[in-house]
This record gives structure tokens, C-alpha cells and sequence, in this order.
């Protein structure tokens, strides 16, 4: 090999191993402007809310626009996990297995609140004997709100319908 | 998220500016597009790298470039289509960058095995390693599959314990051999040999994030302060500093230094980023100045290496000291012989390093070979994949994930500078290997499983968050204080129905 072949070979290497770091630094700097802008265009009021979410409950009836594989679920109209949707842990998903979920900043909850406003043991969520989904206050200081009543005994969860505690929000989702 | 928030985002502030970055989820780009281009690069660089080195050494191209290009890609694609089923909200940075490292690091043992004869000790070891790649990748495609959350490993937190410590204790019972040069890191079923202390490393990171989640409100805030420094409370500190004892002292007795420091520095940030106290720093510093004079003047092993770094050249001179090495120097001069652009692959005099050129000191022929160009970019590589951890420590939204992704993320920035360091003069020398880059089974297999791990916790936090059903009623105040006196069933005032009757 003749050793013009061969120092461009070697610088050649270097330039490609030094473009890769930049094409890096690069894919960084985009991830970051991305996430900005979609930020701007979640806080826009028409920005289109994803297909399942943002409905009410409404039994049995499924929407056309719904994928095949959501419909086979809402056909049968159980929940299959629950949703954080506001607080410090939002965005947290948990599927219902037909286990006790327990709610609370006891560290060996289901979900473990990290909540001011939340006792130890704060709630539990679980299916009764008719598997439907209920909810029930374990003797919280600050309680645990059902849509807006305050709970007293344990009550039936309807899919969409908001458990709050202290300034967490937790729903049942398809 | 800007601020470094391991309590969860509490402020109002916090909770504001979590509102504000997260986006709805038709908007937010996965990134696995990105993923596979960049992999695809990741994997052309070794490649060129290989027709480099063969065309330098044999005036051809490797016949089985094609071979060796396509195993790569078969690899690569396969942890690729793993992250797409598995974690496709995750960094998509992480893989290539670990998949070039892994792909230079069989190009310079191919080099080094073409080096022949010249080379002491020198037994081919690229199939080998492509075949501890593979497994890493394995193990790597495994944990993205097995693990379906992070969280689920904080219910191991006392196991890991457990598991890391007799990880750590284990080679201590087998016996150890010549070749092993005063280490006892190793485990020998046969041919076949496992270090447990890299797996060990990622097990600890487990068990440090679970528990000091738990107690790092205890460690922050229930302390005394003395001389003003904090003082955590005994009963908060015991068990961490009894794991960390132990296994400074298992290492002490196997002679493995290098991950001894691993250890002790790992202890130290984490509980600097749990508790946010400056003084762990400060006791870290204290501590490990101590143990490194006190395990300096006893053991001998340890002093060659203080000599030798002390002085390097010293084994060159005409009355060479008893206790020193002449590693240091040899590398040292391969470095300084490669200049700034390097000799080229394949081009070099790499058997002038005698001992552990393929292992320890692989990056002493990557500077020879590459210069310092190309050994700095290889270190900006390894930033990189520091600095992903890092952010995926800073969106990740549970304080469990995030200690474990700075624990992990700053595990591998340790090595990658205690090596670095060591082969370089800058600290003395302990025998550990370069992740992905070196030759050894463990390290491979154990650093495709730590990159795994914060993968899934990228993907965690990187998942857009689902909407919230309905508007927010604005009727609820927040709670304030106890209320545990007020009547049974009282309602919130400002409520339009279900108020106390």
C-alpha cells in the first residue's frame, strides 16, 4: 500500500471518528429544541387530544375512530390500568391485574405518593366481588375525593372518572 | 426540567415547569429514526477502521470484512429492534455510542492479534470477544425485555445487598493462579472465567438507590452539625457505611484497587445527590485520602505501583528501583510516540507494551495509533454516554430512577477516569478494564446490561404522559393541614354539591 493511500486513510478515520461525536452533539441539540416545541404545541388549545383520551365514561359504546384492539376491550368495558394524571408522579401508569393497588407514602405501596397531602396508608383501590374496580378510603387525614365528594365508604370506579389525593390525580383507563 | 430535583418536584414552581415540558403525546418524536441512522454510522467507523488495519498490515483488504461487518450489523439490528419493542421512548444517543465503543474495541484486538509473535502472551482474542459482545447484547436484549419497569428492582434493595456482597466475597474462595498477577478478582469454572465485581457494581447501584431513596430524607435532615459540618444520625448511616466497609475490605483482600475506588467514589455521589450536603464530599475526600496512605504503606502490591507513577522512567535508568513497573513508562512513551494525528491503524509499535496491551492498557495503542485526536474523541464518546445518563437522571420523574441513573451513569464515568487516569500518570495505576473498549468478558457483558438499564429508565421518562380525562376542577382547594377533627363526609367549601350537611 503506498503511503499516500495510507495517511489518508488515517486522517480519513479521524475525521469520521470526530464527525460521528459532532452528528452526536447534534442529535442532542435537536432533542432539546424538539421537546420545546412540542411543549409550545401541547399548550396550544386546539392542539388535538389523543384518540381514547380526553371522553368522558360512556358504558359500552365505542367509538368508530378506535382501533380494532380497543374496541375488543371496551366491548368487554373493564379498565386495564390506572392512570397518574396530575402531581409529582403524572404520567405514571399501573396494570390492573386484579390485584390490590394500595395508595400512600408508605414505601411498600402500589404506587408510593410522594405528597404532602397523602397519609401512609392513604387508600386502596380493588376489585370486589363482582370484579368491579372500587375505591376505599383507609381513615386518610386529608381524604381521598372521588370526582368531588369526599369518600366515606368504599365506591364503585367508573373508567375516566378522577381520584384526587392532596395534589394527585388518578384515574381508571381502558 | 432545569434544576436537579430528587425530591420529586414539590414547589409550585417545579410542578409548573413540569407542566409546561410535557408535551402530548402525538407530538413528541421517539427518536427511533434517529437511532438506527446513527447505529448505522456507529457501525460504518469500525468497519473503516478494519479495512484500515488490514490494509496497513497486509497491503489488502480483510477477506472477511464482509463477514465481520454483517456480524456487527446482525448485533446491532438485533438490540435496535429490541429498543423499538421494548423501550421506545428511549435515549436514542445510548446504543450507537455503546455500539462504536464495542466496535473499535474488536478492531484494536484484531490489530493486536495480527501483532503476532512480537506481543508477549499474545493469544487471539477477537472471537472471543465478538462472542462476549454477542452475549452482551443478549443480555442486553434480556433486561429490555424482563425488565418491564425500573421500579421493580427497588423491591430487591436488601437482595442486592446481599447478592453484591457475595459477588464481591466470592473469588476470595477460589483459588487463584500465576497469571493473575496478585488479583484475586476472578471466578474459574474450568477455562471458563466470570469477574464478578463488574456485575457486583451494577447490583450495588441497586441497593445504594433503594435504600437511600427511603432514608434520604433522614440522612438530609436529621443530622447534628459539628465544626459546621452535618452528622447524620448513626441509626440512618449504619447499614450503608457496614456495606461499604465490607466490601472496601473484601477488595483490600483480593487486591483489586482499581474497583475499590469505583466503590468508594460511587457511595460518595450518591449520597451527595441524595442528600444535597456538601459535607459528604468533604468526608469522601478525607476518607479516601486515609484509606489510599494506609493501604499504600502496607501492602507491597500497592507500593510498586505509587513508585511507578511517582516515576515512571525509573525502571528505564541504570539502576532500576526494586519495587517499580516499567508499564507506565512504556505506555507513556507509545502516547507521546503517536503524537497528534497518530501512526495509523496498524501502523504503530504496539508490542513495545508488553504487559496487558489488550486489556489495561488498550488505550496506550489507541493514542499511539489514533493520537491524541483520536483519543479524544473516543473520550467525548464515553462523555457522552456519561452525560445521557445524567440527563435521563435529571427527566426521570421518580426518585428511585433517578439515584439510579446517577449512580450508574457516574459508576461508568469513574472507570472510564480511573483507567484513563492510571494509563495516562495521572493517578496511580490500578488494574481495571476500559468499558467496551478493553478485552474481557465481564466488562462487555456487564456494561451492555448497565446500558440497558438506563435505557429503560430513559424510556420511563422520556414516555409522553397521558392527558388528564377531564379539565381540572378548580372547586377543590388543595388541603390544607389536618382535618382529621371535621365531620365525617365534609366536603370542601366553594363545592356546588356534596357539602356537609
Amino acid at each position: 500500500m503506498s503511503d499516500l493511500t495510507l495517511t489518508v486513510m488515517r486522517l480519513g478515520f479521524l475525521a469520521v471518528l470526530w464527525l460521528f461525536v459532532i452528528v452526536a452533539v447534534q442529535v442532542i441539540r435537536s432533542d432539546l429544541f424538539n421537546t420545546k416545541g412540542a411543549a409550545r404545541a401541547a399548550q396550544r388549545p386546539t392542539a388535538p387530544a389523543p384518540a381514547g383520551a380526553g371522553r368522558p365514561p360512556q358504558g359500552q359504546g365505542a367509538p368508530a375512530a378506535a382501533a380494532q384492539q380497543a374496541q375488543a376491550r371496551q366491548r368487554r368495558g373493564q379498565p386495564t390500568h390506572l392512570v397518574v394524571t396530575q402531581g409529582s408522579l403524572a404520567g405514571t401508569t399501573v396494570a390492573l391485574q386484579g390485584q390490590t393497588i394500595t395508595l400512600g407514602r408508605a414505601h411498600d405501596s402500589t404506587i408510593v405518593l410522594d405528597d404532602d397531602y397523602a397519609s401512609s396508608r392513604h387508600a386502596r383501590i380493588y376489585p370486589d366481588q363482582t370484579g368491579q374496580w372500587t375505591v376505599e378510603d383507609l381513615g386518610s387525614t386529608n381524604g381521598t375525593y372521588l370526582d368531588r365528594q369526599r369518600l366515606t365508604t368504599p365506591m364503585p370506579l367508573q373508567i375516566g372518572v378522577p381520584i384526587r389525593i392532596g395534589r394527585t390525580v388518578i384515574e381508571l383507563r381502558k | 426540567m432545569s434544576t436537579f430535583d430528587v425530591s420529586g418536584g414539590r414547589t409550585p414552581a417545579a410542578r409548573r415547569r413540569r407542566a409546561a415540558d410535557r408535551p402530548a403525546a402525538d407530538t413528541v418524536p421517539n427518536r427511533r429514526n434517529t437511532e438506527l441512522l446513527m447505529l448505522a454510522f456507529a457501525l460504518a467507523v469500525p468497519i473503516l477502521g478494519y479495512a484500515n488495519v488490514g490494509l496497513a498490515m497486509d497491503g489488502t483488504l480483510p477477506a472477511n470484512i464482509l463477514a465481520y461487518g454483517l456480524g456487527l450489523a446482525v448485533l446491532a439490528g438485533a438490540a435496535h429492534l429490541a429498543v423499538r419493542r421494548f423501550a421506545p421512548y428511549a435515549d436514542p444517543l445510548l446504543l450507537p455510542l455503546a455500539t462504536l465503543l464495542n466496535g473499535l474495541g474488536l478492531v484494536m484486538l484484531w490489530r493486536l492479534d495480527k501483532a503476532g509473535k512480537l506481543l508477549r502472551n499474545n493469544f487471539p482474542a477477537t472471537t472471543n470477544q465478538l462472542m462476549w459482545s454477542g452475549l452482551g447484547i443478549a443480555l442486553f436484549i434480556g433486561v429490555m425485555w424482563l425488565l418491564k419497569d425500573h421500579r421493580i428492582l427497588q423491591r430487591y434493595t436488601y437482595i442486592s445487598m446481599v447478592v453484591a456482597l457475595v459477588l464481591l466475597a466470592a473469588p476470595a474462595f477460589f483459588p487463584s493462579r500465576e497469571e493473575d498477577f496478585g488479583a484475586k478478582i476472578w471466578i474459574r469454572f474450568g477455562s471458563f472465567s466470570i469477574q464478578p465485581g463488574e456485575f457486583a457494581k451494577i447490583i450495588l447501584t441497586i441497593f445504594f438507590s433503594g435504600f437511600l431513596m427511603v432514608k434520604k430524607d433522614a440522612l438530609a435532615l436529621a443530622s447534628r452539625k459539628f465544626m459546621g459540618l452535618y452528622l447524620p444520625r448513626g441509626r440512618d448511616l449504619g447499614p450503608i457505611v457496614v456495606v461499604w466497609l465490607l466490601s472496601i475490605l473484601i477488595l483490600v483482600f483480593e487486591t483489586d484497587l482499581g474497583t475499590s475506588f469505583l466503590f468508594f467514589g460511587l457511595f460518595v455521589v450518591m449520597l451527595y445527590v441524595a442528600t444535597e450536603r456538601t459535607s459528604w464530599i468533604v468526608f469522601g475526600l478525607l476518607m479516601s485520602f486515609g484509606g489510599a496512605a494506609l493501604v499504600a504503606t502496607k501492602e507491597h502490591h500497592v507500593k510498586t505501583r505509587i513508585n511507578a507513577w511517582l516515576d515512571p522512567m525509573a525502571a528505564f535508568g541504570p539502576h532500576p528501583p526494586k519495587q517499580s513497573s516499567e508499564q507506565i513508562g512504556q505506555t507513556l512513551m507509545s502516547l507521546g510516540s503517536g503524537g497528534t494525528v497518530g501512526t495509523g491503524l496498524g501502523q504503530g509499535r504496539s508490542w513495545l507494551i508488553q504487559f496487558a496491551a489488550k486489556s489495561d492498557f488498550i488505550l496506550g495503542s489507541f493514542g499511539e495509533e489514533l493520537g491524541l485526536a483520536g483519543l479524544m474523541a473516543i473520550f467525548l464518546v464515553y462523555g457522552l454516554v456519561v452525560q445521557r445518563g445524567l440527563r435521563t437522571a435529571l427527566a426521570a420523574r421518580d426518585p428511585f430512577g433517578k439515584l439510579l441513573a446517577v449512580g450508574l451513569s457516574s459508576a461508568f464515568a469513574l472507570q472510564v477516569f480511573v483507567v484513563a487516569g492510571g494509563v495516562t500518570g495521572l493517578i496511580p495505576l490500578t488494574g481495571m478494564t476500559m468499558p467496551f473498549l478493553a478485552q474481557g468478558g465481564s466488562s462487555v457483558v456487564a456494561n451492555w446490561a448497565l446500558i440497558a438499564v438506563l435505557m429503560k429508565i430513559s424510556d420511563t421518562a422520556r414516555r409522553p404522559a397521558a392527558e388528564p380525562a377531564a379539565e381540572p376542577a378548580p372547586a377543590i382547594p388543595e388541603p390544607a393541614g389536618p382535618d382529621r377533627f371535621g365531620p365525617p363526609g365534609h366536603g370542601a367549601p366553594g363545592q356546588s354539591r356534596g357539602a356537609s350537611s
